[in-house]
């Protein structure tokens, strides 16, 4: 059960290309959904009986999401796809813009029918330029297809689809900063609610949704909810893209069932490089609280194991640390990367993630006080829950879960003005 | 929006609001504080300082008290341990980056952060790193910034883009970096950009001619009616001992709202000009002599009377003046038998007097001008006449009105809105067009433009608009009436109200525009707004047809008029000119034989009737300069000294209640029969002259606003052309021009604007030199200087 879902093409020659995609059965579903005019409603209940959750990283039910959507709503609707893949750590919806990109595409198309949205956006990563040049070629094939455009094989339904290019910040991936920056203003994220399902892009209803959410969308109506559920375990439906990367011998992007433990995960990325020790792993994208390494290597890859963990599955991005890691400089430059990336909008974040990362710098280069872990504690949940956007829980929590799991290595740095890893 | 009631509870106590409004709506109507700095009621809600977090039971977060709607049940506490940590954490973030140079920051002792921080912040600081330094721009002549004392709650902003329509102040960079300015060095020119200090809680943006010159806690607040526009927007001045330091506004919802314009927030500097005129002088021998306030009253008094024949005197009346001063000249004038009276100084054409028996008047109340759901606006920029009118009608536009314009130049609008725009000589035959199209009949003076007019499509769309709209006016503006056929504008325009069942709207030029005529200080009206007996003269009659003596009040010959040359040559030529003056210039001095120096503004009480026929009192809150006294003082002596009755006032407030008595039984009302033969007065041929009266140009006070001044609406002494029509004239290439007007002529530099309609060259008047030329709108000769 390995890439049956977004990455089905990928053992294809040029998987990219519209007849590949097509001789996997692409486009199948659509023609079929359009032909027999199936009932959006239909649609929506099959996604929520997949059990699919948020791909970027909130793991909110799709399927429930895009059932707050008037659908008969008058005037403009929108479906956007969030591939402003930002998470250090996460690139997984980059292969799957780079490799399979017309299957984003149908998923699209079929969101958009399925809420009566007739245009949509993909927001791509200002970095990404290679898939968005796939992208690109991909939507000029499907328009000659006749997959995009007015009256989508004669079925009367129009759909067009556009590209954004982002400018390359990391807020963009948030989704409401996403729609501000569409609109052509600064990417900030507004205060909710209203939630983009009322007022969304240009004001108007909108679904968004993950680049990974979106291109399961042909397989799920193609198999069924039930099948692609019943790939993963409760909770959890279907497969899931993982980017793996850190200490290991063959980092890159997996997609295994929800569920797989860890251990198999890592065993597929080739086990730890030059045969260290693992010490740590952060699960789901750097804003995830790290784990210690043996208690990961007894986890399974799911929304509800890693929880129980006190962290987050996230967007997927699995980062494995081994023994010749400082916690105090992976931190710092976890924390130098929110603070560079904060937005500015709210106090909070724009002036506490600029403190954390400052006291972590100092404790970092022997500069600590006997008073800054605290410090840092008492920061930290000055931010948390307290900001606009989840940006400030996420500069937050990789502090808070540093701290619960290592602060022997910080006292240490403190208390000694060096490192206790010898890497350090 | 329901308009539902629900009920719920702040720290134990019931509250009721209604279901949707944000919970510190309802907070702060109950007295409750919750500590804030991006709410505002008057801006939309950013939710990003989260100063104003609190507790919600059963929401595990605490919620921004701003954007949280209050729900039925809901149970909040404001200072519960969670709120109150809350509220301690985003202070302590929002000090770590602030300066806390209150001691030299001009905003100590009036700092909203300050406040907040003696009753949420800690005694040291835990941050110890260097702070955050922005350098500082130059963004105009009005206001000061220190930027690096921003907190970015973004107020600013958001009145740019929400409230002035113009968006000059913006947010850019990320996080710690995230800067407040206006991206490029550029001056801030919105005519309303002084609320941005208001706006601001901190210490960031503060007013520069204010700047280091007193502190919070010197100063005492006493209340004031701006003296500028129609509207009378409401002032609180801030004093230290005898002398205005500052002005800001004072809410009055149903004018001002929270807002004041910059001319009414920054026109105090001018009373503080070396020019002030501050003891009584002479001229004898061509010398100017200070004499005692005895002789020079009694040489007044006494060379009016010498005159003799009443009519061969004019009296100029600045339509700045206060009720009681407007009263008290007509009513001395009319007593030496001087029915020559006149404050409309900037009008053109004056042939609706003779069927006027009404006073004239805005035609709608302001709060109602938001409501309007089509205004038709012929001859006027509002934005630059009265700011905070044409934001009542931006206001309009934004709640989905339709707004027409019908101008001789292209103006900047900050909202949506159609604009004709023809030569000066056109106007009148555009505005039938309009008519035509809404089904006016030809007939009366203007039956042969009507007749002639061809409707087009916007001229269609226009009448349209106007009567689909429940709520529309017709709006006559400065330049309107200051058009040579403002008789026939009126005219078609009032054909045109009454077509379409929109009220015609006449925009009281001045403060006391509508006071003047309840007052009697026109030739056709007497006190009460009725007919008057005897009409006499009107302000061109009195300069077309030179009198032999002149009483001016408040006045500055050349610049306070419509033909600057004509008011020049008429005063020139008279035998006496008493000049009762706020300020000396050197026009007055050549003109003027007595001049009797007047206290101004805040020196004095007295009344002003706004556009909406709002009577709002103002006290004299400190002492006259010099030995200047206030105007209704001055003319209650020299009616004393004149030998008549009625004129034993003690006290200012007796003269209002006279004139309110007065006025009991006067209406304001823009009906009134058609004339007669309306010829029109200027040809829609050949090259003609279109100008407007800057907006910091308009009266004595404002000229001499040093900081009103160095702005871009302080106007410029230059001639504007079309480029094209510069090219026809054999003009393109070349820096200045020479203009004829009425045989006088005057180089000036040479502007190609796109917005001014060929056939036309734009001179603004009332500057400097440009009041040396003729009418705003008349024939004209422009060749290479």
């Amino acid at each position: 059960m390995v890439n049956e879902v977004c990455l089905r093409t990928l053992d294809l020659e040029r998987p990219w290309l519209m007849e590949q995609y097509q001789s996997r059965g692409g486009y199948e579903v659509l023609k079929q959904v359009l032909s027999e005019k199936r009932a959006p409603e239909d649609i929506i209940e099959e996604v929520k009986k997949s059990g699919l959750r948020g791909r970027g990283g909130a793991g909110f039910p799709t399927g429930l999401k895009w059932s707050f959507i008037s659908r008969n709503a008058p005037g403009q609707k929108y479906v956007v796809c969030n591939s402003d893949e930002g998470e250090p750590g996460t690139f997984k919806d980059r292969d799957i813009l780079r490799y399979n990109p017309h299957q984003l595409i149908e998923g699209m198309i079929l969101a958009g029918y399925a809420i009566g949205a007739t245009r949509g956006y993909n927001y791509i990563r200002g970095e990404f330029w290679e898939p968005y040049e796939r992208f690109e070629q991909a939507l000029q094939e499907a328009r000659e297809a006749g997959f995009l455009g007015d009256n989508l094989l004669g079925s009367g339904f129009d759909f067009e689809l556009h590209t954004h290019l982002g400018g390359g910040a990391y807020i963009c991936g948030e989704e409401t900063a996403l729609l501000e920056s569409i609109e052509g203003k600064k990417g900030q994220p507004r205060y909710k609610p209203p939630f983009p399902a009322h007022f969304g892009l240009y004001g108007r209803p909108t679904i968004i949704n993950n680049t990974e959410s979106l291109a399961s969308i042909p397989m799920i109506l193609e198999k069924g909810g039930e099948w692609f559920a019943d790939i993963g375990v409760k909770n959890s439906g279907g497969s899931k893209l993982f980017s793996i990367s850190g200490n290991i011998n063959n980092p890159g992007v997996f997609e295994i069932p929800m569920g797989t433990p860890f251990s198999e995960l890592l065993e597929m990325a080739g086990g730890m490089k030059d045969g260290r020790k693992i010490k740590a792993v952060i699960p789901g994208g750097s804003s995830a609280p790290v784990i210690p390494g043996e208690q990961m290597m007894d986890l399974n890859m799911d929304y509800d194991s890693i929880a129980g963990a006190g962290s987050m599955l996230g967007s997927g991005a699995v980062i494995v640390l081994d023994d010749t890691n400082c916690m105090v400089k992976t931190l710092e430059r976890m924390s130098y990367f929110y603070h560079e990336e904060s937005c500015g909008q709210c106090t909070p974040c724009r002036e506490g993630t600029g403190w954390l990362y400052r006291v972590v710098h100092r404790i970092e280069t022997g500069q600590g006080r006997q008073e800054d872990l605290d410090l840092l504690d008492d920061v930290a949940d000055k931010i948390s829950g307290k900001t606009i956007c989840a940006l400030g829980d996420a500069a937050a929590l990789p502090v808070q879960g540093m701290l619960r799991h290592y602060r022997d290595e910080f006292q240490y740095h403190i208390d000694h003005k060096r490192c206790m890893v010898g890497a350090g | 929006m329901t308009d539902k009631l629900v009920t719920f509870e702040v720290n134990g106590q019931e509250l009721q609001a209604e279901a949707g409004s944000m919970l510190i709506e309802a907070t702060d109507a109950a007295g409750i504080n919750i500590p804030r700095f991006c709410y505002h009621k008057k801006l939309s809600i950013a939710a990003n300082c989260r100063m104003c977090l609190v507790e919600v039971e059963k929401v595990p977060k605490p919620l921004p008290a701003c954007a949280t709607p209050v729900t039925e049940g809901m149970k909040v506490y404001t200072r519960s341990p969670k709120a109150l940590a809350a509220q301690k954490g985003t202070m302590e973030f929002l000090l770590i980056n602030h300066p806390l140079d209150c001691p030299i920051c001009d905003q100590g002792g009036e700092c909203e952060l300050q406040d907040v921080a003696i009753g949420y912040g800690r005694d040291v600081s835990r941050y110890s790193e260097g702070k955050r330094v922005v350098a500082d721009k130059n963004i105009g002549p009005l206001i000061a910034t220190d930027m690096t004392r921003c907190i970015h709650c973004t107020r600013c902003v958001r009145f740019g883009e929400e409230i002035a329509g113009i968006r000059e102040m913006g947010a850019t960079g990320r996080g710690e970096h995230m800067v407040i300015g206006t991206y490029i060095e550029k001056s801030v020119d919105s005519e309303m950009s002084g609320n941005i200090i208001d706006l601001c809680p901190v210490g960031a943006l503060t007013s520069k001619p204010f700047r280091f010159n007193a502190r919070a806690w010197e100063l005492t607040q006493v209340e004031a009616i701006a003296p500028h526009d129609s509207l009378g927007s409401n002032l609180n001045l801030h004093l230290r001992g005898n002398k205005v330091m500052r002005v800001h506004p004072k809410d009055n919802e149903s004018i001002n709202e929270t807002w004041i314009s910059d001319r009414d927030r920054f026109s105090y500097e001018g009373l503080y000009s070396s020019d002030r005129l501050t003891s009584p002088m002479v001229k004898k021998g061509g010398e100017w002599k200070e004499v005692s306030w005895e002789m020079a009253l009694e040489m007044a008094a006494a060379s009016l009377k010498e005159i003799g024949d009443g009519d061969q005197i004019g009296t100029l009346i600045s339509p700045t003046s206060t009720l009681e001063e407007l009263y008290l000249a007509q009513k001395l004038m009319r007593g030496l038998g001087c029915n020559n009276i006149d404050s409309r100084l900037r009008q053109g054409d004056f042939r609706m007097d003779a069927t006027q028996n009404s006073v004239h008047w805005l035609g709608s109340t302001l709060s109602d001008m938001d409501q309007m759901q089509t205004v038709f606006v012929v001859g006027g920029n509002i934005r630059k006449e009265q700011p905070i009118l044409a934001h009542r009608l931006r206001k309009a536009a934004l709640n989905g009105a339709k707004l027409h314009y019908l101008n001789p130049i292209q103006i900047d609008l900050n909202h949506s809105g159609e604009q004709d725009i023809c030569t000066p000589g056109e106007m009148a035959g555009r505005l039938a067009a309009v008519a035509k199209a809404a089904g006016v009949k030809a007939s009366g003076g203007a039956a042969s433009l009507l007749n002639a007019a061809q409707a087009d499509e916007s001229a269609k769309q226009t009448a349209a608009n106007l009567k689909a709209a429940d709520g529309a006016l017709v709006m006559l503006g400065a330049m309107a009436q200051a058009h040579p056929d403002y008789a026939l504008l009126h005219t078609i325009a009032a054909a045109l109200a009454e077509a379409t069942g929109a009220q015609l709207s006449i925009l009281p030029a001045s403060a006391n525009s509508v006071g003047a005529q309840l007052a009697g200080a026109v030739p056709h009206l007497q006190a009460g707004g009725s007919v008057a007996d005897h009409a006499g003269l009107d302000t061109l009659q009195m300069l077309k047809m030179p009198r032999k003596g002149y009483l001016l009040l408040g006045v500055e010959p050349g610049r306070d008029f419509w033909n600057g040359s004509l008011s020049m040559s008429a005063l020139q030529s008279a035998d006496l000119v008493v000049a009762i003056s706020a300020f000396r210039s050197p026009e007055l001095e050549e003109c003027a034989d007595i001049l009797l120096p007047m206290a101004i503004f805040t020196e004095t009480s007295g009344t002003y009737v706004n556009a909406e026929g709002r009577w709002q009192q103002s006290r004299g809150v400190v002492r006259p300069q010099g030995e200047s006294r206030p105007g209704w003082k001055i003319l209650r002596v020299l009616g004393n000294l004149t030998d008549q009755a009625g004129f034993d006032y003690t006290d200012s407030q007796q003269i209002h209640d006279e004139i309110h008595q007065l006025c009991e039984s006067a209406t304001l009302d823009n009906k009134q029969a058609a004339p007669q033969n309306l010829e029109p007065q200027l040809s829609a041929d050949g090259l003609l002259r279109g100008g407007d009266t800057p907006l910091y140009a308009c009266d004595p006070l404002v000229r001499r606003a040093t900081a009103l001044q160095q702005t871009q609406d302080a106007g410029s002494d230059t001639i504007r052309l079309h480029p094209e029509e510069a090219a026809r004239l054999g003009l393109d290439g070349s820096d200045t021009a020479l203009v004829k007007q009425n045989g006088n002529q005057i180089d000036l530099p040479l502007q190609l604007d796109e917005r001014i309609p060929q056939g036309c060259v734009w001179i603004s008047t009332s500057l400097a030199r440009t009041s040396t030329l003729g009418q705003p709108f008349g024939e004209v000769t422009v060749e290479k200087a």
